[in-house]
């Protein structure tokens, strides 16, 4: 046997303890000192977060829960000094106010025609959004050309149909919000696909247009787009024709999420494959056959998250026609914050919570959807 | 993309011409667009005549009669142009936005960070703050920030005292107001040339370590010259001439504070609201772009024998650097132009004075327009035109 080869081989003489046995790799615990406490890093992490929790989180549940009030006529239902005890939301202030910032001033025996309106929308907004409901290119007629004239005739009313008119100026609160969302999203989506294939397309004046009016507003904030609607859009039209206070905005909300929108549907035309379009010609179909049957389905499919995500976007940016003077949700709100039979402390912020939740419920829920959306569409990709 | 201009041209009617068909088009699209513009245009000036509005850039020379509580340039209503009163207001909208995008980048970066963390409990934290920041409206958070907040803070005889120095009420934060004596520009232009040597320093030491192979302390170098230079210029000019900066702090005299710096709270409330609410934004983008960065990359580089830390500064970073830059920097346009919201709540920026007083004394909304919106369109222009140029330098060359 070689001994120098020896040297390098090991054989324990003895037989040594047996490891302990392995700690606790399941259940509760073992997660909470894997996740939380794995490390002296780790650890202190965990305890700022905990401190965070700590200081944010019951206060808040003091304000929305325990301190808060839920019933009340007036002020003296929310004044510490009068319950001689802290006082958190003032919820009685948003029941009793709860038809302003629904309806705004809408007439209270007309207001069956703005929940009518309400309920011709969700059932709009549930056929396209629900991938797979029956007849969806119905829907789309439905939510696109229908729908519009129906609440159009419904809201303002109309004589021979025996509704009385109701003059956009006694609009408000989250009609409003709807409305302007709504408007924004039914002329932005058909706006920006012809804006969007504008600027893809191979005639330079064409492509020109379409670039610079997609730069130019994506460029501006709505807030003076908003302003330019108010203030020049009365001016560029001829003598004497007046335009309503309400439609100034929507015009501007229009121009504004087309273009954005028209970006979105850019980057699903630019993920068609050129298959697609070579075998369309081979088809024998010209320009429009080829978009509408062709590629603009699959192009839209794909861009359905983008375009929630930009109806996210808008929806909040909504809220921008309180600065020119629409009463939206946010607009009611500031109006009846400063109402004296409810002026007591904590009613701005109660106020501000009851907006905070209806947008955080809306946006939380389509973004939601356009995950799940997404997650749907993707699984086709993967094999 | 297939158009009709590129088909095959059978010559059977001039109907059927894809080239004469393609110039009819943009004919007449541009014929269209010409109508109206001239349409409009021709209105515009007919109803501006019958409101007795004049036109042209005239009024900017005209004085402008109104105050502004924040002004960064000398400024007063008796003495002072509407032009000038249109640079307070753009001086005011960069000076928000500039501010912002540095919290926001920092607290962004954060958020972003701590969404990828191990620590479960971190990691949802942050995931809740991007979840209700980015869902919810941004004027409703100025107004919550400037009306539920910053007006519910105490007055100034119950202001919120930071060691005497920092005072925080419903007027807004008060800090101690610097004092410039002889010498104190010098302490800034030490801290320029700190930055350039480091620059330099840097520079020449990435040579170094290519050519040889040695490394050398930037970051000591860096921290040496940046901070060390001003200090020790500070020191020099203290210790021969006296101090050259000395601080004014703000004291409670009756109902009111005297001296010192006041920060008003209209400008709290925009930079708190604008920089949390991008935060959260910046915050996805972060995370999108270290996500982006594939695993096998830092395995890679563990293959190598780097260790986590080289790992994330020379692998990760700056691969994820190249996918968070351009959503960034459209960030912080949507900073800069979502600070147009001042207006909601009273700050004096550009669209505030310009679009809103201006605009409502001289009437002339089709120049007040056109220049607001030039201002916003050329900010917008020229960061995508630098961010093409970066897109270009950095797109990964393949073959």
């Amino acid at each position: 046997m070689n001994v120098a080869t020896d040297t390098f081989r090991f054989v324990r003489a003895q037989e040594i303890d047996a490891a302990p046995p392995p700690s606790l790799v399941r259940g509760p615990l073992a997660w909470i000192r894997e996740n939380l406490f794995s490390g002296p890093v780790n650890t202190i992490l965990t305890l700022i977060a905990l401190y965070l929790i700590y200081i944010l989180v019951p206060p808040i549940l003091r304000f929305l829960f325990i301190d808060a009030v839920w019933t009340g006529a007036n002020r003296d239902a929310c004044r510490p000094e009068v319950l001689k005890q802290p006082v958190g939301a003032c919820w009685a202030y948003v029941a009793n106010k709860i038809n302003y910032f629904v309806y705004g001033s809408y007439p209270a025996a007309e207001r069956w025609r703005v929940d009518l309106f309400f309920l011709l929308l969700a059932v709009g907004v549930g056929w396209m959004l629900w991938l797979g409901a029956p007849k969806r290119t119905l829907g789309a007629i439905y939510f696109f050309a229908v729908f519009p004239i129906l609440a159009f005739i419904l809201l303002t009313g109309s004589g021979w149909l025996g509704l009385a008119p109701v003059p956009t100026a006694f609009w408000g609160g989250i009609l409003v919000t709807i409305v302007v969302s709504t408007v924004g999203i039914v002329f932005a989506l058909p706006l920006g696909v012809v804006l969007a294939l504008g600027r893809r397309s191979k005639l330079p004046v064409i492509r020109m247009f379409s670039v610079i009016f997609i730069e130019f507003v994506r460029g501006v904030p709505l807030i003076t787009v908003l302003f330019m609607a108010n203030t020049m859009l009365p001016l560029f039209l001829p003598e004497g024709m007046t335009v309503d206070r309400l439609l100034r905005p929507l015009v501007g909300v229009a121009i504004f999420a087309s273009a954005y929108m028209a970006e979105v549907v850019r980057g699903g035309l630019q993920a068609i494959p050129k298959g697609q379009y070579e075998g369309a010609m081979s088809l024998g179909l010209n320009y429009w056959q080829t978009n509408v049957f062709i590629i603009l389905p699959q192009a839209l499919k794909i861009v359905i998250p983008g375009i929630v995500n930009t109806f996210i976007g808008l929806f909040k940016d909504t809220t921008l026609v309180a600065i020119v003077g629409i009463f939206d949700l946010i607009k009611t709100i500031e109006a009846s914050r400063v109402d004296p039979v409810w002026s007591a402390p904590t009613i701005n912020a109660t106020g501000y919570t009851f907006a905070a939740i209806f947008y955080f419920v809306f946006c939380f829920g389509m973004s939601r959807y356009s995950i799940a959306v997404e997650r749907r569409l993707a699984a086709g990709q993967h094999r | 993309m297939p158009t009709i201009a590129e088909q095959a041209p059978a010559r059977a009617s001039l109907l059927y011409d894809p080239k004469l068909r393609a110039i009819v088009y943009q004919v007449v699209l541009t014929v269209a667009v010409v109508f109206v513009v001239y349409t409009a245009a021709t209105n515009a000036v007919a109803n501006l005549r019958a409101a007795r509005i004049a036109s042209g850039f005239g009024f900017l020379n005209t004085t402008s009669g109104f105050d502004i509580n924040q002004t960064l340039i000398p400024y007063s209503a008796a003495g002072s142009t509407y032009g000038e009163a249109f640079i307070v207001g753009l001086l005011n909208t960069l000076v928000v936005a500039a501010i912002g995008i540095v919290f926001a980048t920092i607290l962004g970066f954060t958020v972003g960070i701590a969404r990828l963390s191990k620590n479960w409990m971190i990691a949802k934290l942050a995931m809740a703050y991007v979840e209700l920041i980015r869902n919810l409206p941004l004027l409703l958070q100025l107004l919550f920030w400037y009306v539920a907040v910053l007006a519910a803070l105490p007055g100034p005889r119950q202001a919120v005292n930071v060691g005497d120095m920092f005072f925080l009420s419903n007027r807004g934060l008060l800090l101690p107001a610097p004092i410039l004596h002889t010498g104190a520009r010098l302490i800034p232009a030490a801290f320029l040339i700190g930055i350039v040597a480091t620059f330099v320093f840097a520079r020449w030491a990435k040579r170094q370590q290519e050519a040889t192979g040695r490394q050398y302390p930037v970051g000591l170098a860096a921290l040496g010259l940046i901070l060390g230079l001003p200090i020790l210029v500070w020191l020099l000019i203290a210790l021969f001439v006296g101090n050259p900066i000395t601080f004014d702090v703000p004291r409670l005299q009756g109902f009111n504070f005297r001296g010192g710096m006041q920060v008003f709270p209209e400008f709290v409330a925009l930079l708190v609201g604008l920089t949390t609410y991008t935060a959260g934004f910046i915050a996805e983008v972060v995370r999108a772009g270290i996500l982006a960065v594939s695993k096998g990359q830092t395995e890679a580089a563990g293959a190598l024998g780097l260790r986590p830390g080289h790992t994330l500064r020379l692998v990760v970073i700056p691969q994820a650097m190249r996918v968070i830059i351009p959503p960034l920097t459209s960030q912080y346009l949507n900073l800069t132009k979502n600070s147009s919201l001042a207006v909601a709540i009273g700050y004096p920026d550009l669209v505030q004075i310009f679009m809103g007083t201006v605009l409502n004394q001289t009437g002339q909304a089709v120049e007040v327009v056109a220049i607001t919106m030039a201002v916003y369109l050329t900010i917008s222009l020229a960061t995508s035109a630098v961010m093409n140029v970066y897109n270009r330098r950095m797109a990964i060359v393949e073959r």
